[in-house]
């Protein structure tokens, strides 16, 4: 039989046509009916926010409660060495908390005392602007969620932030954490992490960890309803944001 | 034409041997984990700063390119191929500096799975990589065309055009990765890829000058004296433009009186509260300058072969200190809550960093070799 | 017809051979037995239906597209409920659903991940129960 091109092309086509069947057929066959869903328990917000009231806070010990609570609940490591620790909230002093503020003539009440401090979870996050992989992003709800599968460790979101709220795992954090929460990863060596805002647990339906310790003095809800007790706070007291010049619209807001 | 690296003296033989007894020294260093001096304050040091120097360095063939290509300024024709082959060694050194620096080395390709067009990091790695890949291409097809003793084919004219601007574009990126950070005040400024283009500018081309200065000694090969000169006064105006950029910044920052801007420079020439560890390197870096600019712009002295190694060597290494170090740890000082917390690479990471300078080293000596042997051999 | 460096080349050649058969004669020409896999822990006993997620050929062949996508639903979009094709609804979590019912991970995972060669990068952060002290 003389094989011209032309029939050549044809059964060429017809096989291909043969061997993209099974694929396709397994493909359009379907098979499972599973489907992904929030809880239906999950607590919602258009933007989430937190206004810390300092007034609330009355000694050390309550500052303490508050982020052993959020750093046992996360396996957050405890380093040791200051200049590689890791934290997801802690405390400063004024001065250090509002640095463009404070001025030689703040009353002493204020320039001694401790402040909460945490990843803000800007609005317009110059960390989430500068990922080069979008291993940090922010979700429709306002919150700048950390995915440790996809950093790679540069740590250009830790110099852009201006708040010096990411820490990065400089050593394998696994032997300093003193007691492993298992409902919870902790990470590896070379991710960078920082507060989620408990992410895990509004998807359960409870508030963070830190807002449940602190006893009030941590408010925490939506932005946008104002029937919530964070927008009935903002919209009736003097609150300040840490560097609010800068334009990263940060959503932790202090009650001095 | 490979071949022509293969072959050569002892002493050939002896400077590959001891680069690589470094490189494997830096190798070693880097998988043995040990500690780094970077924090949570300063999570950049001296690897990046080491990254930025050397796009700077590879950017800076344009200064030779340029001239040769866009306006016939045929007595760059001998240097041009040294100038490419710098510039394909210089973006491989980047490369290893960004990987030897990244937390999770493994998950480099996120960086082509998972693109971020609004990060910075994203244009600059693929500007970076594109670069190498133009000079690769570009340096092997004109020097293989001159091996077979014929002009270049006319294909390649394009993507020599192409080269150019894009050489500006790698180090203006790399300026960008730095100048629209809200929170770093010593980068928040316009003028960084001014500064940086100045800077790569004189310290490419001076560096440039020193490798042919050396193959005229040890391989008898000249590039000529014109070249050599015209890109000697290419160094001169770009150091000058380095330094005087410099100027204007320390005019900003004192003259508003911002403690935020002022602080940074004061923090880097004069330490803060017991915190100085940077003071030497920037002053050593100030009088290099002094150095290098009075031998450059002195006729007499830049005319002198041996002066002028002299004033290039302080330019390179005055640039090396100031941008490649104290640019990038000075950036962290102070940290966001006006703290400070100082940097001084540790062992290890000097190891690391002296490794990937030998890894250069290697592949620029074979190269160089490789390109001098075509070229004896033609003439 | 001449063939030059003949003793090189087949010099050359014999190494090739020996070192690509490398695997077959390491071995001493035995075959590894495929693992043994030990499904009882208390906590599937206590189960009133011996069930996974899903059925057994299914996970054996697809547990970890099911991982990753049970990733990319709870660290990107925030969700954290999966419906299984029986209609029930599981809490997309390795550590405390998974390893909930497997708990004995190292007679379990390991057995098959080792023989196959696989190491899985899962366990470097997702917590192992029994694995309690850092």
């Amino acid at each position: 039989m003389k094989s011209t091109r032309r029939t050549f092309l044809k059964v060429a086509g017809v096989s291909l046509l043969g061997i993209g069947a099974k694929p396709l057929l397994d493909a359009l066959a379907g098979g499972e009916e599973t489907k992904i869903i929030q809880a239906p328990e999950a607590l919602k917000a258009k933007r989430w926010a937190m206004v810390v009231d300092m007034s609330k806070f009355k000694s050390d010990a309550d500052l303490k409660r508050v982020i052993a609570s959020c750093h046992r609940a996360h396996n957050v490591p405890d380093i040791g060495d200051p200049k590689k620790e890791v934290k997801w909230i802690w405390t400063e002093m004024y001065e250090h908390t509002f640095p463009g503020q404070h001025h030689a003539y703040t009353p002493e009440t204020i320039k001694n005392r401790l402040f909460l401090v945490l990843c803000n979870h800007c609005d317009n996050p110059p960390c989430v602007r500068v990922c080069p992989t979008k291993a940090t992003f922010r979700r429709d709800d306002g919150i700048v969620v950390m995915d440790m599968h996809r950093c790679i460790g540069c740590r250009f979101c830790m110099v852009a932030c201006p708040f010096g709220a990411r820490s990065f795992n400089w050593k394998d954090p696994r032997p300093f954490i003193r007691e492993i929460n298992p409902d919870f990863p902790t990470r590896t060596k070379g991710v960078v992490e920082k507060c989620n805002f408990c992410e895990e647990r509004l998807a359960r339906g409870l508030l963070p960890a830190c807002v449940e310790a602190s006893d009030g003095a941590l408010i925490f809800g939506d932005l946008e309803d104002p029937k919530s007790e964070v927008g009935k706070i903002l919209s009736s007291h003097y609150t300040l944001r840490r560097k609010n010049e800068l334009g990263t619209k940060p959503c932790v807001f202090y009650i001095i | 034409m490979l071949e022509k690296g293969l072959s050569g003296s002892k002493w050939y033989w002896g400077w590959m041997g001891l680069l690589v007894a470094i490189m494997a020294i830096g190798l070693t260093s880097y998988f043995r984990e040990t500690e780094v001096a970077l924090s949570n304050d300063v999570p950049w040091g001296i690897l990046i700063g080491q990254y930025v120097f050397f796009v700077g360095v590879a950017a800076s063939a344009v200064m030779v390119l340029l001239p040769y290509y866009l306006h016939n300024y045929k007595a760059f024709g001998r240097m041009t191929i040294f100038g490419e082959l710098l510039a394909v060694v210089a973006v491989m050194m980047t490369g290893l500096f960004i990987l030897a620096d990244m937390g999770q080395p493994k998950r480099f390709f996120n960086l082509f799975f998972h693109p971020s067009p609004s990060s910075v990091l994203f244009w600059t790695s693929s500007a970076l990589t594109i670069y190498m890949l133009l000079n690769i291409l570009i340096g092997w097809t004109v020097l293989g065309a001159e091996h077979k003793t014929v002009p270049p084919p006319a294909w390649i004219k394009p993507f020599i055009y192409i080269s150019i601007p894009w050489a500006f574009s790698i180090h203006t990126t790399t300026a960008f990765v730095f100048a629209g950070l809200a929170g770093k005040p010593l980068w928040l400024t316009a003028l960084m890829a001014a500064r940086f283009l100045a800077s790569a500018f004189a310290s490419g081309p001076a560096l440039l000058i020193i490798l042919c200065l050396i193959i005229k000694r040890l391989a008898r090969f000249d590039v000529g004296r014109e070249a050599l000169q015209t890109l000697a006064k290419i160094v001169t105006y770009a150091m000058i433009a380095s330094v005087f950029f410099f100027g204007l910044e320390l005019f900003t920052a004192f003259y508003s009186q911002i403690p935020t801007h002022m602080f940074p420079f004061r923090y880097l020439f004069f330490g803060y509260e017991g915190y100085g560890k940077l003071a030497l390197v920037m002053w050593a870096s100030y009088l290099l300058a002094v150095l290098a600019l009075n031998l450059l712009i002195i006729p007499r002295t830049r005319q002198m072969e041996d002066t002028l190694m002299v004033g290039c060597v302080a330019t390179f290494i005055s640039i090396l200190l100031e941008k490649g170090f104290g640019l990038v740890v000075g950036g962290f000082v102070p940290n966001p809550f006006e703290k400070v917390t100082e940097y001084w690479p540790t062992l290890s990471e000097m190891l690391i960093n002296v490794g990937i300078w030998a890894l250069g080293a290697l592949l620029l000596t074979f190269l160089y070799k490789i390109a001098v042997g075509v070229k004896v051999e033609v003439e | 017809m001449r063939i030059y460096d003949a003793g090189k080349i087949f010099t050359g050649l014999a190494i090739f051979i020996v070192l690509i058969c490398a695997p077959f004669w390491l071995s001493g020409g035995k075959s590894s037995s495929p693992p043994e896999i030990k499904i009882e822990t208390p906590a599937i006993q206590k189960l009133s239906e011996r069930r996974c997620i899903e059925a057994t050929a299914y996970m054996k062949a697809r547990h970890m597209e099911l991982l990753d996508t049970w990733r990319q639903a709870v660290v990107r979009e925030g969700e954290s409920v999966y419906v299984g094709s029986d209609g029930k609804k599981y809490r997309m979590s390795l550590s405390s659903t998974c390893l909930h019912c497997h708990s004995n991970k190292d007679q379990f995972c390991d057995r098959c991940h080792h023989f196959e060669g696989v190491e899985p990068a899962c366990w470097s952060c997702h917590v192992v129960p029994g694995e309690l002290k850092g």
